[in-house]
């Protein structure tokens, strides 16, 4: 296999394992903060078992976001080499933006949210949960700016540089602010944050719904119930109004890759209908099995039902991205939303008339649906990047002058060979292999010892509160938190 | 301010970076090397791993910070010198990788073999990522194959031989030093007097290898004195390396532990410091053709991005330092384990 095949590889895969763990951290330090301001409000120790568990959880899942980012970081220079040297001066700020606003914040005050609870106040401790979720936010904001420019770019110039006898070019910075505000910045970043959101909601519900139907933790479940289902419903239905917006910007700025998403391969001066289902067949330029309503597609991008869509057609051949891939994951991401909204509003429903813990069923789907969410944030991933190909700097307009895009065929380190990244591809397939199993493992073992219940902690605290200062911080607890805690020798 | 000020400063930046993370990380890597030698039972290992527990992922943040801040200031080196160090750098990851799991993971179950397994893995991802780093950086000193246009021609095989492998081991030397005075803070009773008969081999060792390395650098890496002779004022830097080497024993000798601490991160200061006086104006030095070296002339992002960089350097590092200072004291004194620690 050639080298650009095994990058494109390495970096989809890296990226989407990475991609598993940020928006759950984003999520669930949400609801955690949540859970933790209400115990702040009402000082209740159930409240605070929820926060303590939910810490635990978060504590796992953010090793996992820290350990596999770090990859990322790298991997422009060891695998992008040209992609870097053309874009680091609009890239790299964010980049390191994101290091200096975000991860500091976030592993910073992450040390006292994890190990700090019986060290610092709780007004400390409902700051510090802040300020790691403001953190986890800031570390989303910067990197999807980064991805928005390269859709999207905006507030650079080119700039062609003599290096060694050859003029290269490198897009640099005029306006740091259009170029953070580029044209789909805000609505992915929202998007974006929004899923991450839907993610943490349906993730907290989950284990809570799996407790409910387990009769164990009954008290501290439905307490966080409370906040999860409310926040699942609101997200979802966010999440929808943003995915919309998102995509009827498509139409301007990557019309390419709306008519991949619709697999919308004629351009007519009939109005377009949208497909539901297919299966697309981009050689012959044709959908089998569509199930297509008329009408529809043009409507949600026009808001007008009769203004015709542009297809694949109108883009140069040569600058077209796959169709099959990009239209399948957006489909899913867009089923697997609306049944979200489905359930959230049934789950809502019942919670209201008290029912919720009565349903078997629904706490069944409930309990599954952290996996949807997961599946359609990876999914709207990929339709966003498959769908730019084959462009990794778009090429745009500024100023009316039109800049020069970058093709991903042209990013690559040209010093790497196919033999290394095929190792590291083979290393890293193996340690991520080991690291899901083992994360899996311990989440799982997390959520089978579950909270301690509100009188449990109650007693531990008046323990440590008995002790004096310097027996509290030498006496190694046994009983408490289980997994948490060893015995000594 | 000019361009060519910018750029120097944000070589003197990323210096402060590279001095940031070697302390920080480097006492933690020093941790995680000497921990399967200083610690008998598994109380001992658990309380060795969680002296760093609330640190090493802040620490830890000043190398990827470094990444995006190179990427930012100077993305011709950020993509030539990881490029170049392809397997390497892989290596590295794997590592760092493996350090954050073996903490965070090792606790979690109830299981002597399954401690083990995370116990070594903790060794080997700390011992090899200080090695690599200190191989990375005798590379860098030393000068890479470097063809037209930036395209490595070197291999893998061409960035291991003895001189980038001595700065490797004087890098474990180091790290362990460092982490040792630093657990000798952190702990007490028979933990803290096995480190203290600990500590004093692990100086003669150092202080061997930093001899060696000199003498090797001053006849292997000629080009490495060069700054140094042009600017005497210069010397300071290796007579501060110097005392401050040799205030490690004086201060454990006197019961000072805190200022051989302190000494030992003056070491990495003034050696960190050595390195960049030593590779400057270069990021990376060809050795088949000076003019195809990576320097800070031809590496360096716009004026524009320099100066907006600097603006955000400017609000995001004070932040960072004040909370750096809380955590570290909130997390003062002997480390205890209690119901939170790994």
């Amino acid at each position: 296999m050639d080298v650009e095949i095994l990058s494109r590889l390495q970096f989809a895969g890296t990226i989407m394992f990475h991609y598993l763990f940020p928006p759950l951290s984003i999520g669930l330090g949400l609801q955690l903060f949540l859970c933790e301001l209400a115990y702040f409000r009402t000082r209740e120790a159930a409240w605070e078992a929820a926060a303590r568990f939910w810490t635990r959880v978060f504590a796992v899942n953010f090793a996992m976001g820290v350990a596999t980012g770090i990859v990322m970081e790298f991997e422009f220079g060891t695998n992008w080499a040209a992609y870097s040297r053309f874009v680091g001066d609009v890239f790299g700020s964010a980049l390191a933006a994101e290091g200096i606003f975000a991860f500091f914040l976030e592993s910073g005050f992450l040390a006292v949210l994890v190990f700090g609870w019986d060290r610092v106040g709780p007004k400390m401790h409902l700051f510090s949960t802040l300020m790691v979720f403001l953190g986890s936010m800031f570390s989303a904001v910067w990197i999807v700016v980064a991805n928005s420019w390269q859709q999207t770019p905006a507030g650079y110039h080119i700039v062609w540089h003599d290096v060694q006898g050859e003029m290269m070019p490198r897009a640099e910075v005029t306006d740091f602010w259009t170029m953070v505000f580029n044209p789909s910045s805000v609505d992915r970043l929202t998007h974006t944050l929004i899923g991450a959101l839907v993610l943490g909601a349906f993730f907290v519900a989950s284990v809570c719904s799996y407790y409910l139907l387990k009769r164990r933790h009954e008290d501290v479940s439905r307490r966080c119930l409370s906040i999860a289902l409310p926040s699942a419903l609101l997200f979802t239905l966010l999440a929808a109004a943003t995915g919309h917006d998102s995509a009827q910007k498509l139409v301007e700025t990557q019309p390419a890759k709306l008519a991949a998403m619709e697999a919308h391969f004629h351009s007519s001066d009939e109005p377009t209908g949208l497909t539901l289902f297919g299966w697309p067949d981009a050689k012959n330029e044709t959908v089998h099995f569509e199930v297509k309503v008329p009408y529809l597609l043009s409507l949600m991008v026009f808001n007008d039902p009769t203004v015709p869509v542009p297809g694949m057609d109108k883009i140069p051949e040569d600058q077209r991205p796959p169709v099959w891939l990009p239209f399948q994951t957006f489909h899913l991401m867009v089923g697997l939303g609306t049944l979200m909204i489905g359930v959230a509003v049934v789950a809502c429903w019942c919670w209201y008339r008290k029912s919720y813990s009565e349903r078997p069923w629904l706490l069944w789907t409930v309990v599954f649906m952290p996996v949807a969410a997961m599946t359609a944030n990876q999914a709207g991933w990929i339709t966003a990047e498959v769908g730019r190909q084959p462009w990794i700097v778009y090429p745009s307009i500024q100023d009316g002058v039109e800049m020069m895009g970058l093709r991903t065929a042209d990013g690559l380190s040209e010093s790497v060979t196919a033999e290394q990244v095929l190792s590291s591809i083979i290393l890293f397939g193996v340690i991520y292999s080991l690291l899901f199993a083992v994360w899996v493992f311990v989440l799982n073992n997390k959520i089978q010892h579950g909270p301690e219940s509100g009188e449990e902690l109650t007693e531990y605290k008046s323990k440590l509160k008995a002790d004096s200062m310097s027996e509290k911080f030498s006496r190694t607890a046994k009983s408490f938190g289980g997994d948490m805690m060893e015995d000594g020798v | 301010m000019s361009y060519d000020t910018l750029t120097f400063i944000w070589f003197v930046l990323l210096g402060v970076l590279l001095v940031g993370y070697s302390i920080l990380d480097g006492f933690d890597l020093g941790v995680g090397i000497l921990h399967p030698f200083v610690a008998k039972n598994d109380q001992e290992r658990r309380l060795v791993m969680n002296s760093i527990g609330p640190l090493w992922d802040g620490n830890e943040v000043w190398l990827v910070t470094f990444g995006g801040a190179l990427f930012a200031a100077f993305p011709v080196a950020y993509a030539t010198v990881f490029s170049s160090f392809y397997l390497a750098f892989y290596l590295l990851l794997t590592c760092l990788i493996g350090r954050a799991v073996s903490l965070e993971f090792r606790s979690k179950v109830h299981s002597a073999r399954w401690r083990n397994v995370w116990d070594i893995g903790f060794f080997l991802s700390s011992f090899t990522a200080a090695f690599l780093l200190g191989v990375a950086g005798g590379n860098v000193m030393a000068g890479m194959e470097l063809g037209a246009k930036y395209h490595y021609e070197g291999s893998l095989l061409s960035q291991v031989y003895w001189y980038p492998l001595m700065v490797g081991c004087l890098t474990v030397s180091l790290f362990a030093l460092h982490g040792g005075i630093f657990l000798y803070l952190k702990t007490e009773h028979d933990l803290q007097a096995r480190l203290k008969r600990a500590i004093t081999p692990l100086f003669y060792i150092f202080a061997s290898l930093y001899c060696l390395v000199t003498l090797a650098t001053w006849w292997h890496v000629p080009h490495a004195t060069e700054n140094i002779s042009e600017y005497p004022v210069l010397w300071i830097v290796p007579i501060l390396n110097a005392l401050a080497v040799l205030n490690i024993p004086r201060a454990m000798h006197l019961g000072k532990p805190g200022y051989a601490f302190f000494s030992s991160a003056m070491v990495i200061l003034a050696l960190a410091s050595l390195f960049s006086v030593a590779i400057f104006p270069n990021f990376m030095l060809s050795t088949i053709d000076p003019t195809y070296s990576v320097t800070l002339q031809n590496a360096r992002s716009s004026a524009g991005t320099l100066q907006t960089m600097l603006i955000i350097a400017a609000i995001g590092l004070p932040c960072v330092l004040s909370y750096t200072v809380i955590i570290y004291w909130i997390f003062r004194g002997k480390v205890k384990l209690d119901p939170h620690s790994y």
